[in-house]
């Protein structure tokens, strides 16, 4: 079960408390109707799934009920950090490469 | 009943308490065994052999180890609801009274049907349930049945569980996982600089492998120097010493499953409070100091009762008192197990010779046994052992330097106990568990724990490290350096080391399979793994059979798949594989340990949360008056929903679904009824940009809707698809009200908070749940109207000033009040909103004031008829995430010119959602009346077809009406709008065909007229 900690209540709290939302910083098509069928169905169902560092949402369902983001290694589950939405990310997607 | 003597106790010298006499059974026979014992070191005190027979060939076994690694000495313990199937003897501590009985051996261990097997063995492969019992499929429950029953997995209790289990949640500094040498140094450094310490171990006391040493530590016998430690490490407050406790599994981010079993040991009358405790710790370091497990030698026959394990003699003698045998062979292939004979000779016993594989080996430990005249046999191996339910003798020959072939003639030693010793594995399943991959190291013979993403690490035997110095040295540094990590200390260690007493061992040989004078596949058995009856021959076939990978083997032969997770014989076999295939161990590598290292009770992990804790109830305000009015129950969700409500029938008894249902739908067609719509998902919203974000969230506009107004709106998904509908109201300004489903409440409070969070965060809209704030009684019928101005005075309830789909502020029955007038049922309908305290004044003088119109309460079914006799769709029964708007003929719900791309809108013109034949929702009008279909049923339009026949839709709500005089349906079929008078089938699993037509969805009232009676 993993510890995660939330940004917004600034502290580590056990994985039931949360749930998991998915690959982050996918941002909504500003014109969804210029978009082909295609483009559009890319946005919609096509997501990453690296081994590695994954960029991924988390809710605090019952806790401040805010989404936030998490960079998680899929193979070790450690979760190298965990930001605000609207944050910039502490280490940047080149170092977390070099850690996983 | 004469009891049975304890033969083979030794008097005094061990840790057992040989005055404290303790009474218990062994499958009916009374015995006795002393304070101290296991229940196999009491069997093995009078003499018992054999403990069960084997899971395939049915072959006698007896007792091989001493712990967890234990794979015969399987025992059902307890009678009645208590009974505990599989517990390994070996775990078992001995109580006053204690019943026990072996899992493996129907009819009886000492006379077995199936023992016949044994002469079949060799028609029975690896793989055989494949091969042998794969056809006719109908006849597997047959096999299943009898295997199972014959190869005795234990009696699960019938009864419930009549004992109580807790769970705690810790936290640690360091968690140190072991309490033999390395573990107890671990633990009293980390303590020592200040950490918050658990240690624990799954034996009923601290001290693993030295209770049952000889070795002599700071001038003291190993045992009296544990004692002295344990009295050192309980004077530190900061440290907790949980014994019969077994950390079972760890998982992601330190955190580690412990089982304490509190009363496990205690008779049924001693025994209180919880029996286990399951500790769910998270720990910031862990120190995994779990120790070694001696390798088993396999040679043909090892599996005959007294073939043994020579660290478990050891045990047996120097812990229990117990001599389990009287004239011992032993057979090593390293230095370590020479103990075990100087042991047994200190007991009095006779080695009757020591077979050392090894053909030059040169230590202190071989000159210790010469000195005491023993016969040592260089370079030979026991091939075979021969005896029936006991050892009898030892077949012993010389073997080539590689220990692959048998090179001399074979000699015949008669004996009645063989102790074996093939090295030593290091324990490193927990290690196991955090993903980290073990590594094959030559120079002990042994896979070590790999490196692991963990904040843990291994110390003494579980990382190959045995030599008693050393582990108490390891210990103490990895105790030092796991408190300074958490934060405490300085990383060095604060203690002396103990000074002990040993020798250097000359190097072992690595023998993982003993040759015979036949090869492997026509040798007499050569078991690798006992619990399952996998023989080396096995592997070797399987790998002729074209296996190559460790986990296939390990599946199609079953190695290491019994409840002992292979702990003896995992690596024999791995070993054998890799020579099969012509690889190093290193390219072979191992199969992956998982949790539980051993079987976890269900109860442990269950907790309190059984029962009426298992999942909370939500109960509406006016619960308890249905309760009294008799009320059958739905859930939903968590909700407890009055279903229906039976009455007392005139002619006796008590309505049935149907009657209740009947009546209640008539009732509100021609006069009022009352429904509890408390549980429907409410949120309130506030914020100046709340109007612009649900009409982005809705398909259709809420920019327009004044305050006193409501809308009907449908939620969809990015993808297009119905996920939740409902009215929302306009309560004042920047001001609203959503109405949810009752079981979509809390994931579309979470679907408004994803967007306005993550992708509209400048907008200003707050969201909070009110579902539980509010009562809502929803009164329904022609006369609703005539009952709400009874209880309402402040409302205008005129049918033009107070319309369809307006709320007003009120005092309905003198409580402050929101009236919504909407309408699932399609007759004119008052929805009442009170704060959740007035529900039930509320509902008890809604029924007062109904009463001269026969006010009739009704439950979720009859809503559902009602709601469904005009067309209704309920999200989650008539929709699966599939349908769109227009798929639910709906699409009179969808704006098409709204400014922004609410959520969906750009998926409804993907070509998938605009394509023909889509699924389309209509009504089904079965051509008996009386046919309800089954909802769920499948619709095709040929019944003629043969199977597979074209599914062309679905039948998803399904119901009698009273009102119109018949079964009817709602279905979505493809093309269906465009079928309206088609006849299509029902095919059922009985071999029933329903036939129906294709009608409009709406049956009742198409017109809209009932809801704006006078």
């Amino acid at each position: 079960m993993l510890l995660i900690h939330c940004p917004h209540c600034r502290e580590d709290r056990e994985e039931e408390e949360f749930s998991y939302n998915g690959e982050a910083h996918i941002v909504r098509p500003l014109d969804p109707e210029s978009l082909s069928d295609e483009a559009w169905g890319d946005y919609l169902f096509f997501r990453k799934n690296p081994r590695g560092v994954h960029r991924e949402m988390w809710y605090h369902a019952v806790g401040c009920r805010r989404y936030f983001y998490a960079a998680r290694n899929t193979l070790s589950y450690e979760i190298l950090h965990t930001y605000c939405v609207g944050e910039k990310p502490q280490i940047d997607a080149a170092n977390e490469g070099a850690g996983a | 009943m004469t009891q049975i003597q304890q033969i083979n106790r030794l008097a005094g010298g061990a840790r057992v308490d040989s005055d404290g006499v303790i009474n218990f059974t062994y499958n009916g026979r009374p015995m006795q065994g002393v304070s101290g014992d296991t229940l196999a070191s009491a069997l093995l005190a009078n003499g018992v052999d054999v403990v069960g027979r084997s899971f395939k060939y049915g072959r006698a076994r007896g007792i091989v180890g001493h712990g967890a690694e234990e794979p015969n000495a399987i025992m059902q313990i307890g009678s009645g609801a208590s009974s505990v199937p599989n517990l390994k003897a070996t775990q078992v501590e001995l109580y006053e009274g204690l019943e026990s009985a072996p899992v493996n051996g129907w009819p009886s261990v000492d006379f077995d049907l199936m023992s016949i097997a044994g002469f079949f063995s060799r028609l029975m492969p690896p793989g055989f349930y494949y091969k042998t019992f794969m056809y006719p499929a109908k006849l597997w429950m047959t096999y299943e049945h009898f295997i199972r029953r014959a190869a005795g997995l234990g009696r699960s209790p019938v009864g419930d569980d009549p004992d109580s289990y807790d769970k705690l949640n810790q936290h640690a500094d360091v968690l140190v996982i072991g309490a033999g040498p390395a573990g107890l140094m671990a633990a009293r450094e980390a303590a020592r600089a200040g950490a918050r310490v658990m240690i624990v171990d799954e034996q009923s006391e601290f001290g693993g492998s030295l209770l049952a040493s000889t070795q002599t530590i700071e001038n003291r016998s190993a045992s009296a120097w544990v004692d002295l430690m344990v009295a050192e490490l309980k004077t530190f407050a900061n440290l907790q010493m949980l014994p019969r406790s077994t950390a079972f599994g760890y998982y992601d981010h330190n955190f580690i499953g412990i089982l304490e079993r509190r009363s496990d040991h205690l008779s049924l009358s001693a025994a209180t409070g919880s029996r286990q405790r399951l500790h769910r710790v998270r720990a910031k370091r862990v120190v995994l100091a779990t120790g070694a497990f001696e390798r088993p030698l396999v040679f043909a026959h090892n599996d005959i009762p007294g073939v043994m394990q020579a660290s478990s003699v050891s045990t047996y003698v120097n812990r229990y008192g117990v001599a389990p045998g009287s004239r011992m062979v032993l057979f090593t292939c390293n230095d370590s197990a020479y103990q075990t004979a100087l042991d047994w000779h200190g007991a009095g016993r006779t080695v009757v010779a020591i077979v050392d594989s090894r053909a030059e080996p040169n230590g202190a430990m071989l000159a210790a046994v010469e000195a005491l005249g023993m016969e040592v046999m260089l370079g030979c191996a026991v091939i075979e052992a021969q005896g029936g339910k006991r050892v009898k003798r030892a077949l012993v020959a010389p073997i080539n330097a590689q220990g692959t072939e048998v090179v001399g003639s074979v000699q015949r030693i008669a004996c009645d106990l063989i102790a074996c010793s093939g090295g030593w594995s290091p324990a490193i399943h927990l290690s196991s568990h955090t993903g980290a991959k073990p590594q094959w190291d030559e120079a002990i013979v042994g896979f070590k724990p790999g490196t692991s993403t963990q904040q843990e690490c291994s110390a003494g035997a579980c990382a190959g490290t045995y030599r008693l110095s050393e582990c108490f040295a390891e210990g103490a540094q990895a105790g030092a350096q796991a408190a300074h990590k958490s934060g405490f200390g300085s990383g060095v260690g604060l203690f002396p080391q103990p000074p002990v007493e040993e020798h250097d061992e000359y190097p072992q040989q690595a023998l993982f399979l003993v040759p015979h004078t036949q090869r492997s596949t026509r040798a007499p058995s050569q078991f690798v793994d006992m619990q399952l009856d996998v023989t080396a021959g096995s592997i070797e076939i399987a790998v002729r059979e074209g296996f190559e990978s460790i986990e296939h083997i390990k599946r199609y032969t079953a190695l290491g798949f019994g409840t002992d997770q292979g702990k003896l014989g995992n690596i024999n076999g791995m070993a054998i594989l890799a020579k099969a295939l012509g690889q190093s161990m290193a390219e072979t590598g191992t199969t992956i340990f998982r949790p539980a290292y051993t079987p976890t009770t269900f109860g442990a992990i269950a907790g309190r949360d059984i029962g009426e804790l298992f999942d909370p109830q939500r109960h509406t305000a006016m619960h308890r008056w249905h309760l009294a009015r008799g009320a059958e129950f739905e859930d939903v969700g968590q909700w407890k929903r009055p279903w229906y409500y039976p009455r007392s029938r005139a002619s006796g008894g008590v309505e049935s679904l149907r009657e209740a249902v009947d009546r209640e739908c008539l009732a509100v067609r021609n006069s009022v009824g009352i429904l509890d719509a408390s549980t429907l998902g409410k949120i309130d919203i506030q914020g100046p940009d709340t109007a612009e974000f649900i009409t982005r969230m809705y398909t259709n506009s809420y920019l327009k809707l004044a305050p006193g107004k409501c809308r009907y709106g449908v939620m969809l998904k990015e993808d297009g698809m119905i996920f939740d509908d409902g009215v929302c109201a306009c309560l004042g300004d920047n001001h609203y009200l959503m109405y949810t489903t009752t079981g979509g409440a809390a994931g579309v409070l979470a679907w408004l908070e994803l967007w306005q969070q993550t992708e509209w965060p400048d907008m200003q809209v707050y969201f909070t749940s009110v579902t539980d704030h509010w009562s809502t009684a929803t009164i329904s019928g022609p006369n609703a109207r005539r009952v709400l101005a009874k209880v309402c005075d402040d409302i205008d309830l005129d049918r033009q000033a107070f319309g369809f789909m307006d709320w007003r502020d009120g005092t309905v029955a003198g409580v402050a009040a929101r009236v919504f007038r909407i309408s699932f049922t399609g007759e004119l309908s008052y929805e009442i909103n009170v704060p959740a305290h007035y529900g039930r004044h509320l509902w008890e003088a809604l029924i007062a004031a109904g009463e001269a119109f026969d006010i009739t309460p009704y439950g979720t079914e009859s809503m559902h008829v009602l709601r469904a006799e005009k067309g209704f769709i309920i999200v989650g029964q008539d929709t699966d995430g599939s349908m769109t708007p227009a798929d639910m003929n709906m699409d009179w719900v969808v704006a098409k010119n709204k400014t922004f791309s609410f959520i969906g809108k750009r998926s409804l013109q993907r070509s998938d959602a605009l394509r023909d034949q889509r699924k389309q929702f209509v009504g089904l009008k079965p051509l008996n009346p009386n046919d309800v279909l089954p909802e769920g049923a499948q619709v095709v339009f040929d019944p003629q077809q043969p199977i597979p026949m074209s599914m062309q839709g679905h039948v998803t709500s399904s119901y009698y009406s009273a009102n119109l005089g018949h079964a009817f349906a709602l279905a979505v079929i493809k093309g269906g709008i465009n079928r309206m008078g088609q006849v299509v089938h029902c095919p059922l699993a009985d071999g029933r065909i329903l036939a129906a037509e294709i009608v409009s969805s709406v049956f009742y009232d198409p017109e809209g007229a009932r809801q704006h009676v006078e």
